[in-house]
C-alpha cells in the first residue's frame, strides 16, 4: 500500500515537472512577441521610397538566394537546404494568397522575421536565419514586406520538408528554440562610430554572415558568443573561413577599400571569392552601396582577433605522395598557376603564399580542384576567370597528392591533405 | 603540354576576329564585357578545357561535345539552360551558377567564332544494318510515327543552322545518345516551344543507337559551317530560333 503511494507520488511529481517544463517551453517560445493585428494585407499602403528600400534590403539579406529554386520564379521558394537533420525547402515569398504570403499582413511578416513564427502560428526552422534577422528593425522588416508585396504572384506550392524524427515535430523545434533562441534587438554601441554600428547591424542582422562563418553545435545552433570564427557549411563540404583571423579570411590588416572591393566585385589584386561566397557576392553584396560595404568592412576589421594559431607540428613528409603530387601539378596545374606557384598577376591566382592554400581546413581546396569554379560575374569584373573541374581526371588519391604537394612547396606551410579528407563529398 | 595550351590563334585569324569583336561590341554596347580581345577570352575560358579541350575542340572519341564553331545562339541557350536547370550536368551547373547572361553570351560568341578543322571520326563497330537504319532516320524520319528527319531542322548537311540549331556532326556517339535519351526522359529541356522534346519523346532505344551511331561515324566536310538559313523554313515552332533574339 505504502509502496503504491510512493510510486503514485513519484509519478505525479514527474508529471508536474513535465508540465512545468512544457509550460516553460511554451512561454519561452512566446517571448518578445508583439500582438498581431487583423489588418488585411491588401490594405497595406507602402510609404514613398519604402518599396525601393525593401528591394535593397532584400538584396542585402540575399532573401532570393535561398527563396528561389534554380531556374524557378524569383522568391517563389522551393530550393532545398541540406542539413544534418534532413532537407528543408524554402517557402514561397511572393504575394500569392494560397501558396505564397499574399494573406500575410506586416505584423505577420515582422513576427516571422523577429520571432521565427509563421502566419498560422507554426514555429519556423532556423535554417531561415531569424536567429540573426531578429536584430533587424521593424522599419526594415516593413520595407522588405512592402517590396515582396510588389512581386508578381507565383502559384507554387511549398514543398514539405523531409526531416528525420524527432526534428520534424513542432515540439522538438519548440524545445530547440527555448534553449537556443532569444528574440533580440540591435543595440548600437555608443562608444563606436556610426559606421561601425551600421556594419555590425548589417553583418550580424540582415547579412546573417554567422550562418556560414560561425560554428554550429550538434543541434545546429550557431554560437553567437564565439562569433565569426569560421565553420563548415551545414550539409555541404565547404568551409567558411574565420573572419577574425589573419591566417584565414580576416581583413583586419587590409586596406578598407580592398575589403569593399572584394565584396563589390568578387576580386581584388590579392584575393578572390569562390564557391558559396561567390554566390553571396553575385546575388547580394555586389548590389550594396559603397557606404554599406564600407561599414561592413570597418566592422569586420575591428573584430577582436583570434590569437594566432600555434604553428602546426611539422608532419611527416610522405615523399611518395609529394612526388606523385609534383608530377600531377606539372601536368595539370603549372600551365595557369606557374611552375613555382607564382600565378599570373590579375589572371590566375598565385598558390605560393596564398592563405587559402595554407588554411588548416583543406575542404575548399578539394572542392575547387574537383569541381572548378568561376569567380562571380559582377559589374566590376564582368568576365571573370575560372578554374576547370578536375573530378573526372583526378581520383581522390591524385587530388590529395597534388594538394599536399602545393601545400608543401614554395614556402607554403599547409599540412598534408589526406585521401580521407578528399573522400568527403 | 606546352604554351600552346591557350589559343594561339594564327595571325590571319586574329586579324579577322578583332574587327568582328569590335563590331559585336558596338552592337551589344556592354563595353566593359568587350574589353577582352579573343586571345584573352581564351584564357578566361580555361575552365572549359579539361572537358571540352583546348579552344573547345573536343574530339568525337570521348563524351564531351566540341564547342568550336557551333552557332552562338545555340551555345548561349545551352549555357543558360545549364545555369537555370533545364539541362542537367553537375559540373556545368556549378561552373555557371554565378555568371550573368551578358558573360554567357560573350562565351557563346567566342566559341562560335572559333574555326578549326575536325579530326576524322573513329570507325564504328556497329552492324551495317544499324548504321543503315540510322541513316534512314536521319534523312527520312519515320512517317508512320510522325518522326521528322533530322535534316528537316539541322540542315541538309547536318551542320546546323544559324543562329540556334546545332550541327549534329563531329560529336561523340556517347554524347549524342545521352542527349537523345535526355530528351526522352525530360532531363533535357528548352524554353517553350520545346520542339526537340516533342521529337525526342517519340524515340526508342533502337532509334537512338542507330542515329547516334551513324552520326558519330560521319566525317565533317572541310570548311563545314552552320547554314545561314533553312531553305524550307522550320516545320514546327521552336524556341531554338526565337528565344535568344
Amino acid at each position: 500500500m505504502k509502496a503504491r503511494r510512493v510510486l503514485l507520488r513519484a509519478l505525479l511529481a514527474l508529471l508536474a515537472v513535465f508540465v512545468l517544463l512544457a509550460v516553460a517551453v511554451v512561454a519561452l517560445n512566446l517571448r518578445g512577441e508583439d500582438p498581431v493585428s487583423d489588418a488585411r494585407a491588401e490594405d497595406f499602403v507602402a510609404s514613398p521610397g519604402q518599396v525601393e528600400r525593401g528591394r535593397y534590403l532584400a538584396l542585402a539579406g540575399n532573401c532570393a538566394g535561398c527563396h528561389t529554386a534554380r531556374g524557378g520564379p524569383a522568391y517563389a521558394g522551393g530550393r532545398g537546404i541540406e542539413t544534418p537533420f534532413g532537407t528543408l525547402y524554402t517557402s514561397n515569398l511572393t504575394p500569392e494568397p494560397l501558396t505564397g504570403i499574399g494573406l500575410w499582413n506586416a505584423d505577420h511578416f515582422w513576427r516571422a522575421m523577429h520571432n521565427g513564427r509563421s502566419r498560422d502560428g507554426r514555429l519556423l526552422y532556423p535554417a531561415f536565419p531569424y536567429t540573426s534577422f531578429t536584430q533587424m528593425t521593424r522599419e526594415d522588416s516593413d520595407a522588405i514586406y512592402a517590396w515582396l508585396r510588389t512581386l508578381p504572384p507565383a502559384a507554387q506550392a511549398n514543398r514539405a520538408h523531409t526531416l528525420a524524427f524527432p526534428y520534424d515535430t513542432q515540439a522538438a523545434l519548440a524545445v530547440w528554440r527555448a534553449i537556443f533562441f532569444t528574440p533580440g534587438r540591435f543595440e548600437p554601441q555608443a562608444q563606436r562610430s556610426a559606421e561601425w554600428n551600421r556594419g555590425a547591424y548589417l553583418v550580424g542582422g540582415l547579412g546573417h554572415c554567422i550562418a556560414c562563418h560561425g560554428t554550429r553545435n550538434s543541434l545546429g545552433a550557431t554560437d553567437t558568443a564565439r562569433g565569426l570564427v569560421g565553420g563548415m557549411l551545414p550539409g555541404e563540404n565547404w568551409y567558411a573561413p574565420a573572419l577574425d583571423a589573419a591566417s584565414e579570411a580576416g581583413v583586419a590588416g587590409w586596406d578598407t577599400n580592398e575589403a569593399v572591393t572584394l565584396l563589390k566585385t568578387g576580386r581584388t589584386a590579392h584575393a578572390s571569392v569562390l564557391g558559396p561566397m561567390a554566390e553571396v557576392v553575385y546575388r547580394s553584396t555586389q548590389y550594396l552601396s559603397d557606404a554599406d560595404l564600407r561599414a561592413m568592412a570597418v566592422y569586420l576589421q575591428a573584430l577582436p582577433q583570434a590569437p594566432a594559431a600555434p604553428p602546426a607540428p611539422a608532419g611527416r613528409r610522405n615523399e611518395a605522395v609529394l612526388q606523385r603530387g609534383e608530377k600531377i601539378y606539372a601536368q595539370q596545374c603549372a600551365w595557369c598557376h606557374g611552375e613555382r606557384g607564382e600565378g599570373v598577376a590579375g589572371t590566375f591566382p598565385p598558390l605560393a603564399g596564398n592563405r587559402a592554400v595554407n588554411m588548416r581546413n583543406a575542404s575548399n581546396l578539394v572542392q575547387v580542384v574537383r569541381r572548378g569554379g568561376f569567380l562571380p560575374a559582377t559589374e566590376g569584373n564582368p568576365q571573370p576567370y575560372g578554374m576547370p573541374p578536375f573530378g573526372h581526371l583526378l581520383d581522390d588519391a591524385d587530388i590529395a597528392a597534388v594538394l599536399s604537394y602545393v601545400r608543401a612547396s614554395w614556402g607554403n606551410t599547409g599540412s598534408e591533405v589526406t585521401q580521407r579528407e578528399v573522400m568527403q563529398r | 603540354m606546352t604554351m600552346t595550351f591557350f589559343a594561339r590563334c594564327p595571325a590571319a585569324c586574329r586579324a579577322l576576329l578583332a574587327p568582328m569583336a569590335l563590331a559585336a561590341c558596338a552592337a551589344l554596347a556592354h563595353l566593359a564585357a568587350c574589353a577582352a580581345p579573343p586571345e584573352d577570352m581564351a584564357r578566361r575560358m580555361a575552365a572549359c578545357i579539361t572537358c571540352h579541350g583546348r579552344d573547345g575542340q573536343a574530339t568525337n572519341s570521348g563524351y564531351f561535345p566540341r564547342l568550336a564553331g557551333k552557332p552562338a545562339g545555340y551555345l548561349y541557350e545551352q549555357l543558360r539552360s545549364f545555369r537555370d536547370g533545364r539541362r542537367q550536368q553537375a559540373d556545368m551547373s556549378h561552373l555557371l551558377t554565378n555568371l550573368s547572361d551578358a558573360y554567357l553570351r560573350d562565351m557563346a560568341e567566342y566559341f562560335a567564332s572559333l574555326d578549326f578543322p575536325y579530326p576524322p571520326p573513329a570507325a564504328s563497330d556497329l552492324p551495317a544494318a544499324t548504321l543503315a537504319r540510322g541513316r534512314e532516320l536521319v534523312f527520312g524520319g519515320d512517317a508512320a510515327r510522325a518522326l521528322p528527319a533530322c535534316v528537316r531542322c539541322h540542315g541538309e548537311a547536318l551542320t546546323g543552322v544559324q543562329p540556334g540549331i546545332p550541327s549534329l556532326l563531329g560529336l561523340p556517339r556517347l554524347y549524342i545518345a545521352s542527349q537523345l535519351g535526355a530528351w526522352v526522359t525530360g532531363d533535357r529541356r528548352a524554353p517553350a516551344p520545346d520542339c526537340m522534346a516533342d521529337v525526342g519523346r517519340k524515340l526508342n532505344n533502337q532509334d537512338i543507337t542507330a542515329i547516334a551511331g551513324w552520326l558519330a561515324a560521319q566525317p565533317v566536310p572541310a570548311g563545314a559551317k552552320p547554314a545561314t538559313a533553312l531553305p524550307g523554313g522550320l516545320p514546327v515552332a521552336c524556341s531554338a530560333m526565337e528565344a535568344h533574339r
